[in-house]
């Protein structure tokens, strides 16, 4: 019997008292799925709880865009920048303008030449309040994966439209691209440890600052 | 002998059953300060979190409910799984045990040709010893995680499921950083202090060129989705991400019981883990791929679905709920024992109330390690409240107790058990408690109210040592009630 | 059964008075009789009619606990037996009555004996700790109790968790006379004595308690109440072995507590 077989043969005769074939009959979840929270003022919870884990978040208008971008990346001593397939031309611009060396990942850029990029601008897919999470699905915008990692400072534009109370909602929202088998990664602050005394560190492997640029009307 | 690779870890085999491990564990002082220290810190901030959300008790049963549908009907889920992630592009394997899993992590390192892997904190990897298989065959496997790596070049064990370094204080990893960073890569630098932050700095510029450079990554999981084949990892540093990213290669060791039905399942994880382990609203990253994506990530996905003792745990229905646990750590962390004694001495990588009722469950009885594990408890049930899946840890931990004095009086009678055998029959009507009682009343006439100090009696010298005990009362409660309320009676 | 009338002393306004059956439990009849003994008077006081039924013994848990099953069964059966013509029974200790209330019907189950089982859940449900009863049952906070005393109150595990008492015996405290309540640090934590974990493990039981001894020096009080005698011996065990010179009390003794008691 090789290996597959041999499990499956054990978990059927270990659940051989479960007489119910049906799961969700056998073992109801007594559970509303999706459900927003009752959030008075959904962006200002969101902004609390990402500047809780010691991220920037600026506020401004679609026309302001560029320009906040730009300040983020000076705030942060940024000085090349590299930019996904899909980012709005005149943010690109913006930051061209502005002095900061833009790469672009056409042709994909290589891992050790991702590692010398002081920063990555992307937008983002949703962003959830309630834990301070901004989730990207990497589709046009948001970059592969490795363009999120390896610089040290990631600006992350998210809409308004794009933020809701809570993980529930967020995951309906992320569900589609899940079920297209796009990769998504959540991001909730820049990254830290606790691994020494369970002292909070902020900052280890991944990128040590997160700047995330919200947009409003 | 071909020299080592990595640095040579501790060994689980060394270590005596629980009751000896935890004495000596106790004598160790400056553990004892960093685990009050860390537990308590950690404790404070997981009630603070669970605290905001008002539909935590909602959660911790949906979260029960979830797993207990998928245990139960584990069959479906393991060939939807399956049959998602083969879709996907991920070449699915199985493992009856450790050396399956191991083999298979091996000569997939052997396939593409790598020397060396890097690898996300995994309790799966601990559970089945790979790094030490793979190191017997030549392949260096790199911890990156801060704690596993602490661990590793501390040549230690881990001693706790989320934070596997809890027991080393930050002048400690300053010692351990110093004296073997250099050895195995990028050394720490020069007058290095023990402040947290230059440590983890240490720990990035350490491991940056290993993660460079690897052509392969080995992983857990938290959760694999049944319905898309979806696997999730959740972490802090950033580790996770650059090896699930970065290599050409990844291999994804997880138990048969991490999968979830559906991706809406995965609100109520992902609300319920972080907030019980490392007490934050979300942990910082979390990633979930689905399959293979061209031209971003490893191109050559591997997952091993394994057993080792899981399906013994599912087969007893009293013990199946352990298989709930989603590897928080907040059981430990409340746990009054945990924090005095420690991981060590629990003798394996689960440590704490989820080890002491998983342990003996994956490996069976046949050790005496594995049946002193359900006695490693006072049953104060503390663990049963912070559970974010509702794991009835004390009613399972009385149970495997059972199974154990089963285990043991099968083959013959042991005194305890004639003691067991004597108390029933004592408490098996009033009339024989009373006739013990004439010696109980003997004794208190003669020690007419006096407190006892150490004795030199079995048993009870192991009470004694640092208790004293009033002597027993010259009249029952029974005869004084004879005396004053015969009448009342029926 | 017949029923007393209500008296002329300070009972609860009820048109009979309740009958409980009293169960000691074995640990406090055998080695703490001014444990049940206070409770008798307390009910008694409270308007109740109390009996003792001789034929008691045992929860069973310390065999339970102790993973020997078939040797508790004895003492599942003789409880059922004992108490189940009661409609109360009342025991003070919150470890003995969730034994009761949470083991018996399992163990009846492993045994095969559905009749048992049945029986020992009825029995169960006519079962109360204590300060339960007083504060559910009798609907009173405030028992006419004096005690003119420094007080810190450890809530055992089993008080909490398993009979979960929750802060009904704090509410009987606070409304005693003349008492000072003080707060225990890390009150919820165990005091390390878990049945046969103390011997089994007597060097981790012994580290929490002298831990949980350090709590109580640290308030100053005079006397270390709880409603689980047990956990008072371990913890009075290492008091006593400091020399302290912090007693220890069960809560029905304060309870049970007058004026004339304390001149």
């Amino acid at each position: 019997m090789n290996a597959r077989e041999e499990v499956l043969r054990r978990v059927r005769r270990a659940t051989a008292d479960v007489t119910e074939d049906r799961p969700e009959v056998d073992v109801p979840v007594e559970w509303v799925y999706g459900r927003p929270l009752d959030t008075v003022d959904v962006l200002a919870d969101f902004v609390e709880k990402v500047e809780d884990y010691k991220a920037t978040v600026d506020r401004c208008a679609e026309s302001g865009i560029g320009t906040t971008i730009v300040q983020a990346l000076q705030r942060l001593g940024a000085t090349s920048v590299v930019v996904p397939g899909g980012l709005p031309g005149e943010w690109t611009a913006a930051i061209g303008a502005s002095g900061i060396q833009v790469y672009r990942d056409e042709p994909p850029l290589s891992h050790a030449q991702l590692n010398t990029i002081d920063a990555v601008v992307t937008t983002s897919a949703v962003a959830m309040a309630d834990s301070g999470t901004i989730a990207l699905d990497h589709s046009a915008g948001q970059g592969r994966r490795a363009l999120s990692l390896l610089p040290d400072r990631h600006i992350c534009v998210v809409r308004a439209d794009q933020v809701v109370s809570d993980v529930p909602e967020g995951m309906t929202r992320l569900a589609p691209a899940l079920r297209e088998r796009r990769p998504v990664t959540w991001l909730s602050g820049g990254s830290a440890t606790s691994d020494i005394e369970l002292s909070r560190v902020e900052g280890v492997h991944g990128p040590r600052h997160l700047s995330v640029v919200l947009v409003e009307g | 002998m071909t020299e080592r690779r990595t640095p040579e870890p501790g060994s689980w085999l060394g270590i005596p059953p629980f009751p000896k491990a935890a004495k000596s564990a106790l004598e160790n002082a400056e553990q004892r300060k960093n685990l009050r220290h860390a537990t308590g810190t950690i404790r404070a901030k997981r009630v603070a979190r669970a605290a905001e959300v008002p539909d935590w008790e909602e959660l911790r049963t949906a979260g029960a409910q979830i797993k207990d549908r998928v245990a139960r009907h584990l069959e479906h889920y393991l060939l939807q799984a399956e049959a998602a992630m083969t879709a996907a592009g991920i070449t699915v394997h199985w493992a009856r045990d450790a050396d399956d899993a191991n083999r298979i992590v091996t000569e997939i390192a052997q396939a593409k040709g790598v020397d060396e892997v890097v690898k996300i904190k995994s309790m799966v990897t601990q559970e089945i010893d790979l790094n030490e298989h793979l190191e017997a065959n030549g392949i260096a496997a790199w911890e990156t995680d801060l704690a596993e790596l602490i661990v590793q070049l501390g040549h230690d064990l881990p001693s706790h499921i989320l934070v596997p370094a809890i027991h080393r204080n930050r002048s400690e990893v300053r010692e351990i950083f110093t004296t073997e960073m250099g050895r195995y890569g990028t050394p720490a630098p020069e007058g290095i202090s023990d402040n947290p932050a230059e440590l983890t700095d240490a720990a990035r510029t350490h491991l940056r060129e290993k993660f460079l450079r690897a052509k392969m990554a080995v992983s857990g999981g938290n959760f694999i989705v049944a319905e898309t084949g979806t696997l999730v990892v959740v972490e802090s540093e950033g580790n996770g991400r650059m090896c699930l990213t970065l290599p050409e290669t990844m291999v994804s060791i997880v138990g048969i019981e991490k999968i979830v039905p559906t991706l809406q399942d995965l609100e109520v994880f992902l609300k319920l883990l972080p907030r019980s382990s490392t007490g934050e609203r979300m942990n910082p990253y979390t990633s979930f791929w689905t399959g293979v994506t061209p031209g971003d990530g490893p191109q050559d996905l591997h997952v091993v679905l394994l057993d080792n003792g899981r399906t013994n745990a599912l087969a007893d229905p009293h013990g199946r709920a352990a298989l709930r646990c989603i590897r928080c750590s907040a059981c430990l962390n409340i746990c009054p024992v945990y924090e005095r004694v420690g991981g060590h001495a629990y003798g394996s990588p689960y440590p704490g109330p989820i080890g002491a009722i998983l342990g003996p469950q994956l490996r069976g009885m046949d050790n005496p390690n594995d049946r002193a594990l359900p006695f490693a408890s006072t049953l104060c049930g503390a663990c049963n409240e912070v559970c974010p899946v509702r794991i009835p840890f004390t009613d399972i931990l009385v149970h495997l107790r059972h199974k154990a004095v089963e285990y043991k009086t099968a083959k013959h009678p042991t005194g305890e058990q004639a003691l067991m055998k004597g108390a029933g029959w004592l408490m098996a009507d009033g009339s024989h408690l009373e006739t013990a009682q004439q010696a109980s009343q003997l004794a208190g006439k003669v020690l007419r109210g006096k407190w006892l100090g150490p004795l030199p009696i079995p048993i009870a010298s192991r009470w004694l040592q640092a208790r004293d005990v009033e002597a027993p009362p010259a009249q029952t409660f029974r005869q004084w009630w004879k005396d004053n309320h015969e009448g009342d009676q029926q | 059964m017949t029923t007393e009338a209500p008296g002329t002393d300070a009972r609860p306004a009820r048109s009979a008075a309740p009958h409980v059956a009293l169960f000691a439990t074995c640990i406090t009849d055998t080695m703490k009789p001014s444990v049940p003994i206070a409770t008798v008077k307390l009910l008694e006081r409270l308007g109740c009619r109390v009996s003792f039924p001789m034929k008691q013994t045992c929860c069973g848990q310390i065999m339970t606990n102790t993973g020997y099953y078939k040797e508790a069964l004895p003492a599942v059966r003789n409880y059922a037996d004992t108490f189940g013509e009661y409609d109360y029974i009342v025991g003070p200790s919150g470890s003995c009555v969730g034994s009761v209330r949470e083991q018996h019907v399992m163990l009846a189950q492993d045994a095969g004996d559905e009749g048992l089982a049945t029986a020992a859940g009825a029995v169960a449900s006519r079962t109360y700790e204590l300060t339960e009863f007083i504060v559910d049952v009798l609907g009173v906070t405030d028992v006419g109790a004096y005690f003119p005393h420094r007080v810190t109150y450890h809530p055992t595990c089993h008080s909490m968790r398993i009979a979960k008492v929750g802060d009904r015996p704090l509410q009987l405290l606070r409304a005693v006379r003349g008492i000072d309540l003080v707060d225990l640090p890390k009150a919820e934590q165990c005091c390390g004595f878990g049945g046969t974990f103390s011997v089994k493990n007597s060097e981790v039981s012994v580290a929490m308690a002298s831990d949980k001894a350090r709590h109580v020096r640290s308030t100053d009080a005079e006397f270390l109440v709880a409603g689980d005698h047990a956990c008072l011996m371990n913890i009075g065990g290492v008091l006593h072995r400091q020399r302290a010179g912090i007693k220890t009390i069960h809560l029905a003794e304060i309870l049970a507590s007058t004026e004339e008691d304390q001149r």
